[in-house]
């Protein structure tokens, strides 16, 4: 096992004290999975936005399309325009699960920063903010090519501007959109997961016994990397690791690896957990053994 | 190596055995929530909740103390977490929470914008008298100050019976409904973006409501050339007041980012800026309702009213209607 860097989530997590005062460590969202969930929303949005201009405009064209009729479907049409694009975030996170379907999907749920609830408020600055980020830009350059006066300056200026706003999450630690600043919302993990099976009691009961000396090999760091290679469980990587440790222990090959990674990790998890309770956390192989 | 019977009672194991049941409990009310609402649980699962969730707590912390088992603390942190925005970070009753709105956060939050409001007025009245003088001095600058696209025939060059067209007989668009429903979600985007941009120092919202009265300024000036000042001016009133004053309050949404954002006093600059947004997002929830209200009044009431002094009392009626609502101390005659 060789000590590779930790992985790059860990910037993410933020000290987090419930008035009982643990630290929950949330896990902050990441660019990618939000700039994923907008666009899952925005495909949602401009689906529905297609779909409902093609009903309303089989309306108009089955109704005759004259008068009060087509009135109201032009209505209907503005209304429905004006709610989708304002309305659609607003609407799911002010709810109780404080996430659109595309966040849902990628596991996220906006939140308070201070921990407070989350206030209607707080979702309306949070999503207004968005209309001078995306789609003013948007509305500048979409009019320009419609009336067919390409200033490239301009659109180049709206292009420069909404990228100021889009990478702007980039470049604060806290991944927060200029909206989420006013607002005082952060958007944070919020996946269920399930809990993983015990490693050391799922092991048979006849179990290998390992030296002193194998066991000073590893600490903390080491057996939690070994942890996530028996819960992924890819044979490779496993023939791997056991060959390494049976080479560090000077241990002979006996052709069961998973057998032996889960006996050692059960002899090495016990090992150093007896350390932690006596107040010696050796938290990586090059921490001193004792 | 050899073999031996026994297997090590880690820490971790022992302690999966005693609290998992728990746990689980605490997972599935917490599912059972997130699916639907806190609504779903009865009586004994309501009570058992917090106490699930202080003793899923305390696990946490003693998992982190004493446990090396990775999925055991990743789970707990995920539990914790979970219950935790479904116990203190859930807003409340939805009715509750509109009702509060319309009682108190709204005409709160538009109160403790008085003196931006203020200010926006004042902007968008010095706009309006420096077009009308403009342009009442040299009717060129109309054209500088009007985009060809609203003006619709309303310049300098018009006939007074062209423009007495316009004010008694509606423009182009006789579809009354349509026509409020365009002039709202327009207004509204358009105060939509007086209040985003106040996030640059409010010197664009200033800019825009500069501007915003000059078109007024410019406007009535033409008018007021041919004469037809005081139906002008009642054409704009019907509507004008509701109209005006929600687009000053949005102006003054983001005066009041703006200035907490470039002052934010003895308080740290980003929470000067969390408190605006909070008080300013509530009004801009308020000013869409009040353009909602105009885009109807001038979409629907102003083709329907066509005497002038009615057209007048209409918007009067509204404004102090508006005022009465947020200004009057509370207690009062409250009007939503």
């Amino acid at each position: 096992m060789r000590a590779v860097k930790p992985r790059p989530i860990e910037t993410l997590r933020r000290r987090f004290i419930t008035p009982e005062g643990v630290d929950l460590q949330l896990v902050l969202g990441g660019a990618g999975e939000r700039a994923a969930a907008f666009m899952i929303d925005a495909t949602i949005i401009l689906v529905t936005l297609i779909v409902m201009s093609l009903l309303l405009g089989l309306l108009g064209y089955k109704s005759g399309a004259v008068g009060d009729r087509l009135d109201a479907i032009v209505v209907l049409w503005l209304l429905g325009f004006f709610v989708l694009r304002n309305g659609w975030f607003t609407m799911f996170e002010i709810g109780g699960r404080g996430a659109t379907p595309g966040k849902r999907l990628m596991g996220l749920r906006v939140v308070a920063r201070d921990g407070k609830r989350l206030t209607g408020g707080a979702v309306i600055v949070r999503n207004a903010m968005r209309e001078i980020e995306l789609f003013l830009p948007l509305t500048f350059i979409g009019a320009q090519r419609v009336e067919g006066i390409g200033d490239t300056f301009l659109t180049i200026f709206m292009l420069a501007w909404t990228s100021i706003f889009l990478l702007f999450p980039l470049f604060n630690r806290d991944r927060l959109r200029v909206g989420d600043l006013l607002a005082g919302t952060w958007v944070v993990h919020n996946v269920r997961g399930t809990l993983a099976p015990d490693l050391a009691t799922a092991t048979p009961a006849e179990r290998r016994v390992f030296s002193d000396a194998a066991l000073d090999l590893y600490g903390v760091y080491e057996l939690q990397t070994l942890e996530d290679v028996l819960r992924r469980a890819n044979p490779d990587t496993m023939t791997t690791v056991a060959a390494s440790i049976r080479r560090k222990a000077g241990l002979p090959d006996d052709g069961d690896d998973w057998g032996f990674l889960t006996d050692y990790y059960a002899a090495l998890c016990a090992r150093l957990e007896r350390g932690v309770m006596l107040g010696r956390r050796r938290q990586d192989k090059y921490a001193g053994g004792r | 190596m050899s073999t031996s019977p026994a297997p090590p009672a880690l820490n971790a194991s022992r302690f999966r055995a005693a609290h998992e049941a728990d746990w689980a409990r605490l997972d599935h009310l917490v599912g059972r929530i997130e699916r639907r609402s806190v609504r779903v649980l009865d009586d004994d699962d309501l009570l058992a909740l917090p106490v699930l969730y202080r003793s899923a707590l305390s696990s946490l912390s003693v998992a982190r103390e004493t446990s090396l088992d990775r999925a055991l603390i990743a789970y707990l942190e995920q539990l914790c977490t979970r219950a935790y925005f479904q116990i203190y970070g859930v807003p409340g009753n939805a009715w509750r929470q509109v009702a509060a709105f319309f009682t108190r956060g709204w005409p709160d939050a538009v109160r403790s914008l008085w003196r931006e409001t203020v200010a926006a007025a004042l902007l968008t009245l010095a706009g309006a008298i420096a077009a009308y003088l403009l342009v009442a001095h040299d009717p060129s600058w109309f054209f500088s100050i009007i985009p060809d696209g609203l003006a619709e025939g309303r310049d300098p060059s018009a006939s007074a019976d062209a423009l007495r067209q316009v004010l008694y007989h509606g423009s182009a668009e006789d579809a009354l409904a349509a026509f409020a429903t365009f002039l709202f979600t327009h207004n509204a985007q358009i105060a939509l973006f007086a209040f985003a941009l106040g996030f640059a120092f409010a010197v664009p919202t200033a800019l825009l409501l500069v501007y915003n009265g000059m078109m007024l300024g410019a406007l009535t000036a033409v008018y007021a050339a041919k004469g037809l000042a005081f139906p002008f001016l009642g054409w704009i009133a019907i509507h004008g007041t509701t109209e005006l004053f929600a687009i000053t309050l949005a102006g003054a949404a983001g005066f009041r980012i703006g200035l907490a954002i470039a002052f934010p006093g003895r308080v740290a600059r980003m929470d000067a800026a969390v408190a605006a947004g909070r008080t300013a997002g509530t009004a801009m929830a308020g000013v869409v309702l009040m353009l909602l209200v105009a885009g109807l009044l001038e979409g629907i009431g102003r083709q329907t009213v066509e005497v002038d002094w009615q057209r007048y009392a209409v918007g009067a009626a509204m404004l102090i209607a508006w005022l009465v609502y947020y200004y009057l101390p509370r207690g009062g005659n409250a009007r939503g």
